[in-house]
């Protein structure tokens, strides 16, 4: 598996001194952890993209006996590959970042909620976690800091793509079907067991602790205003190099496809099977929150690859991984999947697909949670830039 | 106003659907009781902290569509039909689920609302198998009455050709149907959260998502406890009771057969609504005319069985209560529990199976008419009973269990024929072409014809407690009960709060009645006590007293309960017209307590009809020889657990 | 001494009511753990969990049913999950779900009758770079060719008798 950088050398998290941004965070008060890390305009980094001092501050001044800091490691966006890999390299560091996340908010306990498909990822991260009771890095007194008792248990997830969304994630920790809860309110005031609850990403926990560290300024000098920081891709599909990779956001998909190895590329999914089918005409636009935004994953198309297989591929996904609660999503996502056997045996009318471009809309409106909202988003940008290779097909025997 | 019966804090449900109130994000010190003032559809309100857009709407008269929201049940937000725009928000936010914490501005109807709305009504038909015309809810259906209101004329999505599922009739009293189920949950959330029985949940993922129970076993082989709650609830026909009306109408139509049938107070005081009346208009005489013209041989009161277990079950209170006070028997099973509620009969069966000697052996009052028809008035009549068919109007999808019950053939035959609820009785007097509330007004049948006004109380929680206690409180200290309680009125037992509690004092007693004259010689063992009763309704509320009695708490202190499975008592019961609200079971009890008021005679031990019957028939007396035969039972320890 | 499939079963739940808590957030730990040991979450574990966490049967059903990892019906001893999702199957997953049906002969979503190998579909495991891939329980293999297949399936046979996963016993939380 290789790793990249856009600049010389390793990943920025391997040059990293161990331990340098908790330090510099028990130094500091808890606002004021709070405030560089509002100040470096870090944004979450699982595809959402919230401001990561806005909800850490949100959940700091929330009230609450017991608060949380969950480490959302239920990579599953198709494409995405990135958490794995910071999890098995670099797991001192997402720990260092929940320790500072439970400084800054107030909380005692950290969860790392990890997929089932990672489970052999456990025994390291149990030593991992181990270690650092042993130096005092968890558990009470961390660092010597009087009164910051801080420990980290890790739970297992059990096999559904929705419990990477924080509220399915706080159902599944409490013993309930994945199945996302009604916002407001949101976890930062009601999360786990009712208690204020951050749920993060690993790469951004991870960040948090380089900020710490280096400090606010030199986070913002990298990316764009809008979305400031350094950002690890995970690349595969139709491309020379396959990888990890670290890019400022802001990078134009032209130039990250002359990274990868596959500027001949017929189209990219930037976001995973709930992001956007970007077109070659679109490859100048920045992988960013303000234009085509990610949590890492890109998938890369090949001239050669059907794109009406691939919405396939995608929507049969969003149908297993639906959680059911829903009318839209649930029912909405299989009419989808239908629409797009219509399309392959040629048997789809102009008028149906129109009815199913308004549904992918309401979809996108009407849906409970995340999922539903960007299932239909593959779809949709499939059937508006490849309009002339989905429509009016010979009809085929139907691949599985 | 107050119903009781709704959840507080800490249920089981998901997080996702719990709170009856929606959780608003905790209020800032100062906003504690602060109004937030928000605009829907251009209409100003101030409304409280943490109200829903839903609230807010209703408080300007503006209605928004609904279908998984329901009065009685915690908030879900799962159909998505409610929502609206809310501005600064992309997304469309369910209004049910949404707590105003600051000023909004919402759209109720806007251009992506209706569409959305339409969009969600054709997903739901494009799963949902069956028609109209072939349906128990045709014309009282929530997706129905949606499609109408959003102009459906044609399947934009399809429409399912084939059954996705097989019906489940297995249980006497339930029958699921899942291709018409809409996945609201509504009736997750009312065995669950509200009745606490838990027979049904979400099981499976995505579209392979449906309601079911433990292992996808048959109803009747899992804890259901035959209340029918999950079907007043119910929005669409995918779940309804076992009809027998066909059976019913073959016996009607069947000439050598002699067809008759009781008729319970709760029945009577709902029925209206099937015929677009208000609730809580009491149609009880016209129903005879209309029975009559139906083509059944008899009409009865099942009141009149009502006074009969009240003489019954008294009497065996008060002989447990003389086992306890006089004899010292530690085996005297008090407090004793009411036992006319087949729901809840079912419920300590499987969940509490060791306190069943608690339980009183009487027979409900379907059930106890349903031996003495076809014994005492066969005799009366002459009539050979394999020729008489039994029918019971009940409110309740739990009698068509009770009544099919084994050990409940007492007279040699089965007992009661039929259960058949209120909704089934409406739509056999339109199919007869009867306008029921045109009907003019008659008297039920003989022998059985007089009752009093506390068997009409039965059918509200707390009917039986009371009349039970007008029963004992006379025939205890000889003197009429309004000379404690004004106008015989006993209120503390009366309400909807979920749990009651009431103590009355025994200051003196009098002789003996001679009705019970050979049970005890004297009442003075009862001087100077307390008696300690308690009411609860709803399975949850059950739960929590028996949870109480376990510890060694209040209740069980008490000498007498009265448990009702159904949320409301029997007026809430599970055969009753559809849909359910505080609002309508509060009329409906309005209309009971009303025709109450309206009898001259108030206390079933001086019910005429009752006092002949032990004269003539009963002649060991209450919880004689031959009462223990016909009018008692026993019970069926079933436990929890599922094989 | 006659020691019934349901009393060793209640022994085992009560040890690990112990270790996990009985408040219902201890639920999915105590499956999983179940799941690991048994292959399967039988009826009687799911109504004695019930019992333990003061909730019902057909929640822990509702729960078991709702998670790909968790199953009421009996498994192979090695669960075998091919990825299909989009990378994977650019990078050639159809040969190699070809080439296990043909190697055990069963179909996705079947078990041999041995009792030995299930095989199901996965939605990304997280190697999109390295595909195709499949989990055999908790191990990952990347860069499946069909030619890999059967030395996969006879290095689990070659394991019969010791679980596959048993590098280490259960976690300490």
């Amino acid at each position: 598996m290789k790793v990249k950088s856009a600049h010389e050398g390793p990943l920025t998290f391997a040059r990293m001194e161990p331990e340098a941004g908790l330090q510099a965070a028990l130094r500091k008060s808890r606002a004021d952890v709070i405030a560089e890390i509002s100040r470096s305009g870090l944004k979450g980094r699982g595809g959402a993209g919230f401001p990561t001092g806005v909800k850490w501050n949100l959940a700091a001044a929330a009230r609450g006996e017991r608060k949380f800091v969950v480490c959302n490691a239920d990579e599953g966006e198709p494409g995405t590959f990135k958490d794995r890999v910071i999890l098995s390299d670099y797991a001192d560091l997402v720990c260092e970042g929940m320790t500072i996340a439970g400084y800054a908010i107030g909380a005692r306990q950290g969860i790392i909620y990890l997929r089932g498909e990672y489970a052999y990822l456990r025994p390291h991260l149990e030593g991992v976690l181990a270690e650092r009771r042993r130096k005092n890095l968890l558990g009470s007194g961390v660092l010597g800091k009087e009164g910051f008792q801080f420990d980290i248990e890790i739970r297992m997830g059990a096999g559904a793509y929705v419990c990477g969304e924080e509220t399915a994630l706080i159902e599944s920790l409490e013993g309930h079907r994945g199945e996302p809860r009604n916002r407001p309110p949101f976890p930062v005031d009601t999360g786990f067991n009712r208690q204020p609850t951050i749920v993060n990403n690993v790469e951004t926990l991870a960040w948090a602790a380089c900020i710490l560290a280096r400090g606010a300024e030199w986070f913002k000098g990298f990316g764009t205003e809008k979305s400031a920081g350094l950002k690890l891709f995970s690349v595969s599909g139709d491309c020379q190099r396959p990888g990890v990779y670290e890019f400022p956001l802001g990078i134009t998909i032209a130039e990250l496809l002359k990274e990868v190895g596959g500027e001949e590329a017929k189209a990219v999914q930037i976001g995973g099977a709930a992001g956007q089918c970007v077109p070659r005409s679109g490859f100048q636009r920045r992988i960013a929150f303000e234009d085509v935004a990610t949590g890492g994953s890109v998938i890369v198309f090949g001239p050669q690859r059907d794109m009406l297989h691939v919405a396939r591929n995608f929507l049969e996904f969003f149908c297993e991984e639906s959680c059911g609660q829903c009318t839209p999503c649930r029912a909405g996502n299989p009419k989808l999947l239908e629409g797009v056997e219509l399309l392959e045996q040629g048997r789809c009318s102009t008028a149906y697909l129109r009815e199913l471009i308004g549904l992918g809309e309401t979809m996108q409106l009407a849906s409970k949670c995340g999922l539903g909202q960007s299932s239909p988003n593959a779809f949709l940008s499939i059937v508006e830039h490849f309009r002339h290779e989905i429509m009016g097909r010979a009809p085929q025997a139907v691949r599985g | 106003m107050g119903d009781d019966i709704t959840r507080q804090a800490e249920t089981r449900a998901p997080r996702s659907q719990q709170a009856q109130k929606v959780e608003a994000p905790r209020a800032p010190a100062d906003a504690l009781g602060a109004t937030v003032g928000v605009e829907i559809d251009g209409k100003k309100v101030k409304v409280p902290f943490g109200a829903t857009i839903l609230e807010a709407a209703r408080q300007v008269g503006i209605r928004i569509p609904t279908l998984c929201f329901h009065q009685d049940l915690c908030i879900a937000g799962v159909c998505r039909v409610c929502v609206v725009e809310v501005e600064g928000q992309r997304t469309l936010q369910a209004a049910c689920a949404y707590p105003i914490t600051q000023p909004l501005k919402v759209r109720t109807h806007s251009p992506k609302v209706r569409r959305a709305r339409r969009h969600i009504i054709d997903l739901l038909l494009a799963d949902h198998y069956g028609e109209c015309y072939a349906c128990s809810r045709n014309n009282n259906c929530e997706l129905q009455a949606l499609a109408k209101e959003y102009g459906v004329d044609f399947f934009r999505f399809g429409h399912p050709e084939r059954p996705r599922y097989a019906i489940d009739a297995s249980s006497h009293a339930v029958v699921r149907d899942m291709n018409k189920c809409v996945l609201c949950r509504r009736c997750v959330r009312t065995c669950i959260d509200l009745q606490e029985v838990g027979v049904l949940e979400a099981i499976g993922r995505g579209h392979e998502t449906k309601i079911a129970t433990f292992l996808d076993k048959p109803l009747a082989e899992v804890i259901c406890i035959n209340c029918g709650q999950c079907i007043n609830r119910c929005p669409t026909g995918a779940l309804r009771a076992n009809d027998p009306t066909d059976e019913v109408w073959a016996a009607i139509d069947d000439p050598t057969k002699h067809v008759v049938i009781q008729t319970a107070p709760s029945p009577r005081a709902a029925i209206a609504e099937c015929f677009g009346l208000a609730a809580g208009t009491p149609l009880t005489f016209q129903m005879n005319t209309a029975l009559r013209l139906c083509g059944f041989d008899k009409v009865f009161d099942t009141n009149f069985a009502a006074d009969l277990t009240i003489i019954e079950e008294g009497t065996e209170l008060l002989l447990r209560l003389y086992k306890a006070l006089v004899e010292k028997d530690q085996g005297a099973a008090l407090p004793q529990f009411t036992s006319c509620s087949p729901g809840w009969v079912k419920y300590i069966e499987h969940f509490y199976p060791e306190y069943l000697p608690h339980v009183s052996s009487a027979k409900s009052p379907q059930q106890m008419f349903g031996a003495l028809i076809k014994t005492y008035y066969a005799q009366l009549n002459r009539l050979d009973p394999k020729n008489i068919v039994s029918v019971a109007l009940m409110p309740c999808s739990a009698k068509k269990f009770e009544c099919n019950r084994p050990e409940m053939c007492a007279s040699g035959y089965k007992d009661v024929d039929y259960g058949l609820t209120t909704r089934e009785l409406a739509k056999m007097i339109s199919e007869a072409g009867v306008d029921l509330p045109a009907m003019p007004k008659s008297d039920f049948d003989d022998p059985f014809g007089t009752a009093t006004g506390s068997g009409v109380i039965f059918g509200a929680t707390g009917g039986v407690m009371e009349s039970a206690l007008r029963c004992v409180i006379e025939m205890v200290t000889g003197r009429k009960v309004e000379n404690f309680y004004e106008h015989a009125d006993i209120i503390p037992v009366r309400g909807f709060e979920g749990v009651r509690y009431a103590e009355i004092p025994i200051t003196t007693v009098g002789p003996v009645p001679e009705l019970v004259k050979h049970l005890v010689p004297d009442w003075n063992w009862l001087k100077g006590v307390t008696l300690k009763v308690g009411v609860c309704h709803g399975t949850a509320n059950a739960h929590k007293v028996m949870e109480d009695i376990k510890a060694g708490g209040k209740f069980s202190e008490c000498h007498f309960i009265e448990f009702m499975a159904c949320p409301g008592g029997c007026l809430g019961g599970g055969g009753q017209p559809i849909p359910t609200t505080p609002e309508i079971r509060a009329a409906r009890a309005r209309a009971i307590y009303a025709e109450d008021s309206a009898y001259e005679v108030r206390k079933s031990h001086e019910n005429p009809a009752i006092q002949r019957i032990y004269r003539e028939f009963l002649t060991d007396g209450p919880c004689g020889h031959k009462s223990h035969k016909l009018l008692h039972t026993h019970y069926v320890a079933r436990g929890k657990y599922i094989p | 001494m006659l020691v019934t499939e349901s009393e060793r079963m209640r022994d085992e739940l009560a040890a690990l009511a112990r270790r996990y808590g009985r408040q219902r957030s201890a639920l999915l730990p105590m499956l999983q753990a179940v799941q690991r040991r048994h292959g399967r979450i039988t009826p009687t574990a799911m109504q004695v969990i019930a019992d333990l966490l003061g909730i019902h049967p057909v929640e822990v059903y509702g729960v078991v049913s709702f998670y790909s990892f968790l199953s009421a019906k009996p498994q192979g001893r090695f669960v075998i999950r091919l990825c299909r999702t989009i990378s994977c199957d650019l990078a050639g997953r159809e040969q190699i779900a070809r080439q296990l049906e043909n190697d055990l002969g069963i179909a996705f979503g079947e078990t041999t009758a041995d009792g030995m190998f299930t095989l199901q579909w996965a939605n990304c495991l997280g190697m999109c770079d390295q595909g195709p891939a499949l989990l055999v329980n908790e191990r990952v293999f990347t860069r499946l060719t069909p030619e890999m297949v059967h030395g996969i399936i006879e290095e689990c046979r070659a394991l019969f008798g010791v679980h596959a996963t048993q590098a280490a016993e259960e976690h300490v939380v």
